[in-house]
C-alpha cells in the first residue's frame, strides 16, 4: 500500500515535469503553463482547506481572505519597505497564522452554517479593509510593482521558473498533508469530523485541533497569496473576495473532500475551466459552477477523484475475478 | 480492595429547573464492577456524562485517584485514564474497526504537526506501536481479523464491543459503560459478561450503568440505585434485590 502510493506520487511528479515540455512544443496550447502556474498557487489554498473541511469537518469561507492577507503583507512590506520578498513571506505567513488563530478561537466554537456565516463575515471585513485602506493597499485600484519572488541572486524569472517553484511547492504540501491524514492527528481530525463528543472522550482536544488545522490552512493560503502577488506582479482587492472563497470550497468538493489528490485534481480542473473553456460565458460563470456543484452533492458526493478510483478499482476486481 | 477510586461529593446538576443529580455523595473502591441502575430520568447518564467532563456540575466535587476532576475539560480526564463508552453507540463512523482502535492510542502517543507531515522515525516507531497495540486490544475482545471492515458496517453487537476495545485502548483505570447491554441478545450479553470481568481483572474498575438485570445482578460486585437524581440504596446485588424501596419503584415484581 505504502510503495503503492509512493509510486502515484511518482508518476505524478513526473507528469508535472514533462507537462510544459509538451504543452510548450504546441503553440495554441502554450499558455496552458502560465494557466498551471496559477492552479498550483491555487492548490495550495485547496489542500488546506480539504485538510479543515473535508477531513476535520470544519467549513471556511475566508481561505480568500488568508490568501489575500498573504499576499498584501508580501505585496506592501516589499514595495513599501523594501523587505527581500523572501522574509516578507515568511512574515505575511506568520501574521496570516496570528489572526487566523485570533479568529478561530471564538468561531470554531460555532458548528456548520453558524461557522460558515463567522468565517464569511470575517472574509468580507478583510476585502473591505483592502478597499478602504488606501495608503497600504492601493484601495481598489490595487497595488503596483510588486517585484518577483527572490532569494538572494536567485530570482524567478521566467515563467519555466514559476511553473517548476510553485509545483515543487505543491508537491512538497500534498507529501506533507498526506503523511499528516496517515496519522494520529489525521485520525483526530476524522474523529471530530465523526463525533466530537466521542472524540474528546478519547482524548483528543477538540478545539485545540480546530484551531490548529485552521491555523494551518490559513498559513498555506498565506503563502500561495504572497506566491500570486509576486507571479502577477500585481494585486487588487477583487482576486479575494468572498467569490474566490467560494471558489476554493468548490475546488475542493468537486475533487473530493476528503481527498488531497481530490482537492489537487479539482483545482487544475477549475482553474481551466474558468481560464480557458468557459471564458466564452463570462458573465454565467457562475451560474455554470453552481450547476456543477448540484450535479456533484447529487450525484458523485464524495467527489470526481475517489469516484474514478473507486471505478478503476472496481473493474480490476472484476477483471480479476 | 479499599483504596477509593472514584469519589462523588454532594454532586448536583440541574438543567433549567429540573434537578438531574441532587446532592450525590458516593465512594467507589478501585478495582470492582459497580453498577449504577435506576428508572429512566433517574440520572445514571447524566452523572455519567458529569464524571467525564461531557458536562459541568451545578455544584459539589468529583475526586479521581484523589485529584479533583470536575473542572477538567473532558479530554483530560481521558488522559488521566477515565474512559468511556456510550448509550447510542458513538463510533467513528467513517473509519474502519482499527483506526477506531488506533484513536485510543492518542492520549498514549505525543508526535505532532511537524513530525507526522514529515514522518520522522520517532513518527513511524509510534505508529508501528500504535498499531500493535490496537490490534492487542481488538484481539482482546474478539474483533481480531475485522479491522479492515468499517465500523459503521459492523452489526450493532460487534459495534458495542468495539467501543469497548476503543476505550481500552487509552488504557483506562476507570472505565464508563453506558448500558452496553442494550440491544443485544441473550448470547452477546453473555459474552459481554464475561468480557467485563476479564476487564476486571486487568485491574480496571468498572462503571456500569445497565438495564438488563440478569448481568447487573450476576456479574457487579456493587450496585448503586439511583432515582430522581437521588441514591435510593447501595450495597451488594443481593441487599438491593432485597430492599424493599428499590423493589417498589424500579424492579417491581420482577423475578431473578
Amino acid at each position: 500500500m505504502k510503495g503503492k502510493s509512493n509510486f502515484v506520487l511518482l508518476i505524478f511528479a513526473i507528469a508535472i515535469a514533462i507537462f510544459p515540455v509538451v504543452v510548450g512544443s504546441v503553440q495554441s496550447i502554450s499558455h496552458y503553463v502560465d494557466v498551471m502556474v496559477f492552479a498550483g498557487i491555487f492548490a495550495l489554498v485547496s489542500m488546506g482547506l480539504s485538510l479543515l473541511m473535508g477531513y476535520a469537518g470544519q467549513i471556511s469561507l475566508a481561505q480568500a481572505a488568508f490568501m489575500g492577507i498573504g499576499a498584501y503583507a508580501s505585496g506592501i512590506l516589499t514595495t513599501h519597505f523594501g523587505w527581500p520578498s523572501s522574509v516578507a513571506l515568511v512574515c505575511g505567513m506568520i501574521l496570516t497564522g496570528a489572526v487566523a488563530y485570533v479568529i478561530g478561537v471564538p468561531s470554531l466554537k460555532l458548528k456548520g452554517h453558524y461557522l460558515a456565516m463567522a468565517t464569511l463575515g470575517f472574509g468580507m471585513i478583510v476585502h473591505i479593509v483592502f478597499n478602504e485602506e488606501v495608503n497600504l493597499t492601493g484601495g481598489p485600484s490595487g497595488l503596483v510593482g510588486i517585484e518577483t519572488l527572490g532569494l538572494g541572486n536567485l530570482r524567478l524569472e521566467s515563467l519555466y521558473a514559476w511553473y517548476y517553484f510553485v509545483w515543487a511547492c505543491v508537491v512538497v504540501f500534498l507529501i506533507f498533508c498526506l503523511n499528516l491524514v496517515k496519522s494520529r492527528i489525521g485520525r483526530a481530525f476524522l474523529a471530530i469530523h465523526a463525533d466530537e463528543r466521542a472524540a474528546e472522550a478519547m482524548g483528543v482536544s477538540v478545539s485545540a485541533y480546530k484551531v490548529k488545522v485552521f491555523v494551518l490552512s490559513a498559513m498555506m493560503a498565506s503563502l500561495a497569496g504572497s506566491l500570486y502577488a509576486h507571479y502577477v506582479e500585481f494585486i487588487n482587492p477583487s482576486s479575494f473576495n468572498l467569490m474566490w472563497s467560494i471558489r476554493f470550497v468548490l475546488m475542493v468538493m468537486v475533487g473530493g473532500l476528503q481527498s488531497l489528490w481530490g482537492a489537487v485534481f479539482g483545482t487544475i480542473f477549475l482553474t481551466f475551466l474558468s481560464n480557458e473553456w468557459l471564458q466564452v460565458f463570462s458573465e454565467f460563470e457562475m451560474l455554470i459552477y453552481g450547476v456543477i456543484l448540484l450535479i456533484i452533492a447529487l450525484f458523485i458526493p464524495r467527489g470526481l477523484v475517489p469516484a474514478i478510483v473507486e471505478t478503476i478499482r472496481r473493474r480490476k476486481f472484476a477483471a480479476k475475478s | 480492595m479499599d483504596r477509593v477510586i472514584l469519589k462523588l461529593e454532594n454532586v448536583t446538576r440541574q438543567f433549567g429547573g429540573v434537578t438531574a443529580l441532587s446532592g450525590i455523595n458516593y465512594s467507589i473502591p478501585e478495582g470492582i464492577i459497580q453498577a449504577i441502575i435506576g428508572p429512566n430520568g433517574a440520572g445514571k447518564t447524566t452523572l455519567f456524562n458529569c464524571i467525564s467532563g461531557m458536562l459541568t456540575l451545578t455544584s459539589g466535587k468529583i475526586f479521581f485517584n484523589n485529584s479533583r476532576i470536575d473542572e477538567l475539560p473532558a479530554h483530560q480526564i481521558a488522559t488521566l485514564g477515565v474512559s468511556r463508552t456510550f448509550q447510542h453507540v458513538a463510533l467513528f463512523k467513517n473509519m474502519t474497526v482499527l483506526e477506531n482502535v488506533m484513536i485510543g492510542r492518542h492520549t498514549k502517543s505525543k508526535s505532532g504537526f511537524l513530525s507526522c507531515g514529515l514522518r520522522s522515525p520517532f513518527m513511524k516507531r509510534e505508529e508501528k506501536e500504535i498499531k500493535e497495540r490496537a490490534r492487542h486490544f481488538l484481539d482482546y475482545v474478539g474483533l481480531i481479523g475485522e479491522e479492515k471492515v468499517m465500523a459503521g458496517s459492523l452489526p450493532l453487537g460487534k459495534q458495542k464491543i468495539l467501543e469497548i476495545a476503543r476505550a481500552l485502548a487509552t488504557e483506562p483505570k476507570l472505565l464508563l459503560l453506558d448500558e452496553p447491554a442494550g440491544g443485544l441478545n441473550t448470547t452477546e450479553t453473555e459474552q459481554l459478561g464475561d468480557l467485563i470481568e476479564k476487564i476486571r481483572e486487568l485491574g480496571i474498575t468498572v462503571l456500569l450503568v445497565e438495564h438488563d438485570m440478569n448481568l447487573v445482578m450476576e456479574r457487579s460486585d456493587r450496585v448503586l440505585v439511583l432515582n430522581h437524581g437521588t441514591v435510593l440504596a447501595s450495597g451488594t446485588p443481593k441487599d438491593v434485590k432485597n430492599n424493599e424501596k428499590v423493589v417498589e419503584v424500579y424492579l417491581g415484581s420482577m423475578e431473578f
